[in-house]
């Protein structure tokens, strides 16, 4: 098996080659406490920053996703800190200040775009933080679509913004406010006021465990939607 | 023509009616105002400070934007962005040593190579007088005072017209039939954000500033600032306030007194 050489909190290990962040130190005999999550690249919780032998930059990834390499020098974040605005997002107004309301600090933004280079999700995080600061909340939805709120961005602002809690608004603002409604749901929900699928859920209730999982493998199953491009 | 635009926050917010005036009635004259697909805030307000490049970082990443679709050349209606775009891209110009450091902390952006003009849409329409005239359907009759405020004449390097005794505007406003109206504050600074935490500045300097165009016999005033125009349209009532002998004035964005020549509805955004 090869090996290769990593640094953890400063200290050398040998490590198989081919293993995650994540997975190397463990292998090295530290064990996750903090800082891990669904160990899929979903959930966000194992933000990492490491350095490379011989490269000025400092790395920002996830630690399940990201294989090491012979001679990184790694750290796990066991946490963000990162204030939260609180706000009922039936009584926001919802208009071009509003998110540069809850979060003043937007507009200490110098467009350095350091947040963007540290995005695990590679999303172009300056641009949704300035769409931000100009009331653009639908852009600035669309464009942190697929943030997992990691929160390295954070971490790593010299204007200390909160970006990802900053798209989280912005997003629950578009949801709320903008996106076209989902009809079916809002029947469907009518349906289950009117106690529509009660009786379906009292004799769900009464089922064994073995009745339970029969009728789990037989139940009907919606065709696929084809797949977009 | 088509020319890349760069809006800037205000334009997309407060000064909504600003830039949909302009993008119409320069449509009218055959200037298409494309907006740039990327951008972010200019920058402002240009700083000053000699040992910090960080706040330049805004404005010459826009400049690499217009440069990576390949153009030379950007317009921007805001006074301030203009003055912020075009100060930080004249300090590049002349500080090679500058400019490298900040292509080195912008490492993923391709090197900024100096090249991009900033033309204010004043100066597009200043070649296009007689195109304007054409156009006009409803000539203006009116008194009008522009008002240019400082952003567009200073510093002198990158002013667009004359910076002690600029004629741009007024040549605007007789091309549409109106009649120009000197008076002597049309260079002077509105107070600009001292509106946030000194309103009483601002207060001052409406005061005079209107006084002086009304006493030169003005209908209304000009400008191309979204800070001038809320400085001096929006603290009037404040002003009377203070100063009850005091009798206000209509004031226009450039565009939108376009707009009112060329026949163009329109329907204001923000009252």
């Amino acid at each position: 098996m090869k090996m290769v050489r990593v640094y953890i909190m400063g200290k050398e290990y040998k490590v198989p080659e081919g293993l995650t962040i994540m997975k190397a130190m463990e292998y090295a005999g530290y064990r996750y406490i903090r800082g891990s999550g669904c160990r899929a690249g979903f959930c966000g919780a194992c933000a990492t920053v490491y350095r490379k032998e011989g490269d000025y930059k400092l790395y920002a990834d996830l630690a399940c996703q990201t294989t090491v390499e012979d001679g990184m020098y790694l750290a796990q974040l066991p946490f963000v800190p990162a204030n939260k605005a609180t706000y009922s997002l039936k009584k926001l107004n919802a208009d071009d200040k509003v998110l540069v309301e809850h979060y003043p600090e937007l507009a200490r933004c110098v467009s350095c775009n350091t947040c963007t280079k540290a995005c695990p999700q590679e999303l172009e995080v300056m641009d949704y933080v300035q769409a931000s600061l100009r009331g653009d909340f639908e852009k600035a939805a669309h464009l942190s679509f697929d943030c997992i709120q990691c929160g390295l961005c954070a971490i790593r602002c010299p204007a200390e913004i909160p970006q990802y809690h900053v798209a989280q608004l912005a997003r629950r603002i578009y949801g709320r406010y903008v996106a076209p409604k989902a009809l079916h749901l809002e029947k469907r929900v009518e349906e289950i006021k009117q106690g529509k699928f009660d009786k379906e859920i009292e004799r769900l209730k009464k089922m064994s465990k073995e009745e339970i999982k029969k009728a789990y493998y037989a139940r009907d199953i919606e065709e696929e939607a084809p797949e977009e491009d | 023509m088509k020319i890349l635009y760069y809006p800037g926050c205000t334009l997309k917010t407060n000064a909504k009616d600003f830039e949909i005036a302009a993008i119409e009635s320069f449509k009218e004259i055959g200037v298409e105002l494309k907006e740039m697909e990327r951008w972010n805030c200019c920058g402002t307000v240009y700083s000053l400070a000699t040992d910090n490049l960080m706040y330049h970082l805004a404005a010459i990443r826009n400049l690499i934007r217009v440069q990576e679709k390949g153009e030379k050349k950007v317009t921007t209606l805001c006074s301030v962005c203009y003055n912020t775009l075009k100060q930080a891209n004249y300090m590049v110009r002349r500080e090679e040593d500058k400019l490298q450091k900040i292509n080195a902390f912008m490492d993923e952006e391709e090197d900024y190579k100096g090249e991009v003009e900033i033309i204010h849409p004043l100066e597009i329409l200043n070649e296009r007088i007689s195109e304007i005239k054409e156009k006009v359907k409803k000539p203006l009759n009116m008194k009008i005072a522009a008002y240019y405020g400082c952003l567009l004449l200073r510093p002198k390097e990158i002013a667009i017209d004359n910076f002690e005794k600029p004629s741009i505007m007024e040549n605007l406003i007789e091309a549409l039939g109106g009649t120009a109206v000197d008076f002597p504050y049309k260079n002077e600074c509105c107070g600009s954000y001292n509106v946030i935490d000194k309103e009483d500045v601002i207060v001052e300097r409406t005061y005079k500033i209107i006084s002086s165009a009304k006493k030169r016999g003005a209908d209304a005033i000009i400008t191309s600032c979204p800070l001038c125009y809320f400085n001096l349209s929006d603290m009037q009532e404040k002003v009377k306030k203070k100063y009850p002998e005091f009798s206000s004035l209509p004031i226009y964005y450039f565009s939108e007194l376009m707009t009112m020549a060329f026949g163009i509805k329109m329907v204001k955004v923000r009252e």
